[in-house]
């Protein structure tokens, strides 16, 4: 026991989730975090081109196991996740309070996102019989359209909420079957690093979700641009942003979804049209005879 | 006693009579206008161009070529329209306009076939089976559409966008009008549509049929030119959303020049299909999906079966059957009802064709043409297939758009699958065998909007198509079609 005084507590080193591990960024670069106040928060990760490049990899590589996971497994995994984050709320909370909110505000986020995590738990087993159709053609064909995740996702999660945007924008993505690499919101990022620790202890398989933290003029370029992403999420309603993205992600099609004044704390924000968004329609023909 | 399988003799005994269609029951007019709000009116810069006949290249008539000005014209006229009438209409009453477009099609299908082989060069027998036919179902099935969007979309108030500017290619020009016309105007969207260079006259006398069916002025407008014309479309300021069909090169630009201004999108773009044929596959009926798959319309299909994997076992039985086959295609006059393979569309892309030959033979493919005789004038090239091509060359990877086939073998389901995959697009595919599982395996494991399992090339009203990867964004057809032309409301 030490002799007196309080007790010195241990600081948080914030780090990046790639492939379901926690690296420092490959760059070696970092940005500090401020509080009101002007003293550091942490030192966060400035993630690279670099980074990305690994994270796609990453999100690649594990999307053929967990788009066949089934639909029963990846809702209950998604449940974990919001169990998780339930056991650790009060963390979340601190965090958030950290980075500015009131602790009634905070509090509220904490929940409303857990919640968030359960709705589309539900939904991991239901959208696909909302939308997938049985068609009756005319000729003698037996035909049929189903959802198929789109594949790799980029989301720039929104920059103006630590957790709540976060997850409203990884959830849909996830429970549809596709694999995310996001990047966390640039001034309040200590909810998005915390959160893939929530991921890594939820059974959500290495790769799923890779999670970094940096700039976003100097990575939102990269994000609409790689070859290997088959879409991109923008969620801060720049006009400008929003033309540069799509005008990169022609390079390869991408599908764009880039959102305008989202409130995240709205119950309309959570919906099976924003699971949609990120699947593709497959129709499949095959003759009926003898 | 011989050995020797059966086989048939084609090329003996019996010649195949011509048998042409006539095109004495219709006229075709020496000049088009553009038509704008309700009526063909004149080209404001006074500018035509011909649209030649691909099987003879003998001049059909002469269309007109929109201007910046012209494509204003046609936005204004559909503004106009959408703010009046058209969008405070019932949907019921917007439906029965619908219905109307598919029973005059019904009616004038014999001529529109003719046209449609004329002016394109495709086999009478696909036009007039296929192509009319579908389109005037697809408008059928859109009509019963109109006055039922809020079933389609649970949870959501569907609401029409405006003015829906509308690009089509020139491998099924009246289908491709009817695929993009029909759900845009059931969602209660007004049009303006630029048909393909080189097929303007079906979109022309579909305009005819629009008219006929008394919709009010402005609510479809066809305007004909080429790529600056449909720029001028696909940029115009007032127009809410564009729907595009053609090359993924093209696709690109469009996705990249509409960025920021807001407008809802659906691009159909290029495709490499494989088609998988498996040692257990009933082989004679695989040999005819393969040809269906790409000798249907001259190869000039976004969905073609253009590259063939065959298991290793069976390749050389396929490819011998699949030579044999080829012998009896008959390449020809499109108005001959005995001929399977028509004209290439137009002379630029017998140009890319043939390029295309020469690349797969330098890549070290080794090509197969069957024997067949083809026509002094016009534009034809004999059905062909490369054997020995590696997943690697252009041939495989890269959209030919002609009668053109890129075989490769495989030995396990895996490496099948894999080489499937392995291009940047992902519109379509195919599968032969008989074991049902693996159907389901292949069919969920190949990365295209559609997958025909023991068949190909088919299409319906009520099937969405589409693409993944680079073959595009969005569905037409079906249920999932109406979400192109609609904004969701909570």
């Amino acid at each position: 026991m030490s002799g007196s005084g309080k007790r010195v507590p241990v600081a948080k080193t914030y780090k990046i989730y790639i492939d379901g591990k926690f690296p420092r960024t490959e760059s070696g670069r970092y940005f500090p975090l401020e509080d009101a106040d002007g003293a550091v928060i942490a030192n966060i990760c400035r993630g690279s081109r670099k980074d990305f490049r690994n994270s796609v990899v990453a999100a690649r590589k594990a999307l053929d196991g967990w788009s066949a996971a089934s639909a029963y497994l990846r809702g209950q995994i998604l449940y974990r996740v919001a169990e998780m984050l339930e056991g650790r709320s009060e963390q979340f909370v601190a965090e958030l309070c950290l980075q500015g909110l009131s602790r009634r505000k905070a509090r509220n986020e904490v929940e409303a996102s857990i919640d968030r995590l359960i709705y589309y738990a539900g939904w991991s087993d239901k959208y696909q019989q909302i939308f997938s159709a049985v068609n009756p053609v005319s000729s003698s064909h037996f035909n049929f359209s189903v959802l198929e995740p789109t594949g790799v996702v980029a989301v720039l999660a929104p920059n103006d909420s630590s957790l709540l945007g976060l997850i409203s924008n990884i959830a849909p993505v996830i429970v549809g079957g596709n694999t995310a690499v996001v990047l966390a919101s640039e001034k309040l990022p200590l909810c998005a690093v915390s959160f893939a620790e929530v991921l890594h202890a939820s059974d959500v398989p290495a790769g799923v979700v890779n999670l970094l933290t940096g700039f976003r003029e100097e990575l939102c370029g990269q994000f609409a641009s790689h070859m290997d992403v088959n879409a991109v999420i923008y969620c801060d309603g720049d006009v400008e942003v929003a033309r540069s993205i799509q005008e990169k992600a022609a390079d390869n099609i991408k599908r764009v979804i880039a959102r305008v004044d989202n409130d995240w704390s709205d119950e309309t924000s959570q919906n099976p049209y924003l699971i949609k968004e990120t699947q593709e329609t497959k129709t499949t023909w095959h003759p009926i005879g003898s | 006693m011989s050995t020797e399988p059966t086989k048939l003799a084609f090329d003996d005994g019996w010649q195949y009579a011509p048998a042409p269609e006539s095109t004495d029951h219709f006229s075709i007019d020496e000049q088009y206008g553009l038509f704008i709000n309700g009526e063909f009116v004149a080209p404001e810069e006074g500018r035509y161009f011909e649209t030649i006949n691909p099987a003879t290249e003998d001049t059909i008539s002469s269309v007109a070529l929109a201007s910046k000005a012209d494509v204003d014209r046609a936005v204004k006229a559909a503004r106009k329209a959408y703010n009046g009438k058209w969008s405070k209409m019932s949907g019921a009453d917007r439906g029965k306009y619908i219905f109307r477009i598919a029973r005059i099609l019904q009616e004038r299908a014999r001529e529109f076939a003719t046209v449609e082989s004329l002016d394109g060069g495709k086999p009478i027998r696909e036009s007039r089976d296929i192509d009319i036919p579908l389109a005037a179902a697809h408008f059928f099935y859109y009509a019963g559409w109109a006055d039922k969007l809020e079933y389609a979309f649970p949870g959501r108030t569907p609401a029409s966008l405006g003015v829906a500017g509308q690009v089509i290619p020139w491998n099924f020009p009246l289908l491709m009008a009817a695929w993009k016309i029909a759900p845009a105007l059931a969602c209660g969207n007004t049009v303006v549509l630029k048909p393909a260079e080189t097929t303007p006259l079906t979109a022309l006398k579909l305009a005819e049929v629009i008219r006929d069916a008394g919709l009010p002025p402005g609510v479809v407008n066809i305007v004909t030119g080429a790529g600056e014309t449909g720029a001028a479309i696909v940029n115009h300021p007032d127009v809410n959303k564009v729907a595009f069909t053609g090359s993924t090169e093209v696709g690109r630009l469009i996705q990249r020049s509409i960025a920021g201004t807001g407008k809802k999108y659906t691009l159909e773009l290029g495709g490499k299909a494989a088609n998988v044929i498996f040692a257990d596959a009933a082989i004679d009926q695989a040999v005819e999906g393969i040809v269906n798959g790409i000798f249907f319309n001259q190869g000039h299909v976004c969905c073609a079966g253009s590259r063939l994997l065959v298991q290793e076992s069976v390749a050389d039985e396929v490819i011998s059957k699949l030579k044999e086959r080829m012998e009896t295609l008959i390449v020809g006059d499109p108005l001959d009802k005995n001929t399977d393979i028509g004209a290439i569309n137009s002379a630029s892309q017998l140009e890319t064709i043939q390029s295309y030959l020469k690349v797969g033979q330098d890549e070290g493919a080794v090509m197969y043409q069957s024997s067949c005789n083809v026509p002094d004038r016009g534009y034809w090239c004999r059905p062909t297939i490369f054997t020995g091509a590696s997943q690697s060359n252009r041939i495989v990877q890269e959209e030919i758009f002609g009668p053109v086939l890129a075989i490769q073998t495989f030995r396990t389901l895996e490496e099948g699958l894999t080489k499937a995959n392995n291009t940047p697009y992902g519109l379509s595919g195919g599968v032969w065998t008989d074991k049902g599982a693996k159907i389901f395996k292949m069919t969920q494991k190949i990365r295209a909007g559609v997958v025909w399992a023991n068949t190909f090339n088919k299409f319906d009203p009520t099937s969405p198509f589409g693409g993944y990867k680079e073959s595009g964004v969005g569905r037409e057809g079906g249920l999932h079609g109406l979400d192109a032309y609609l904004k969701l409301e909570v």
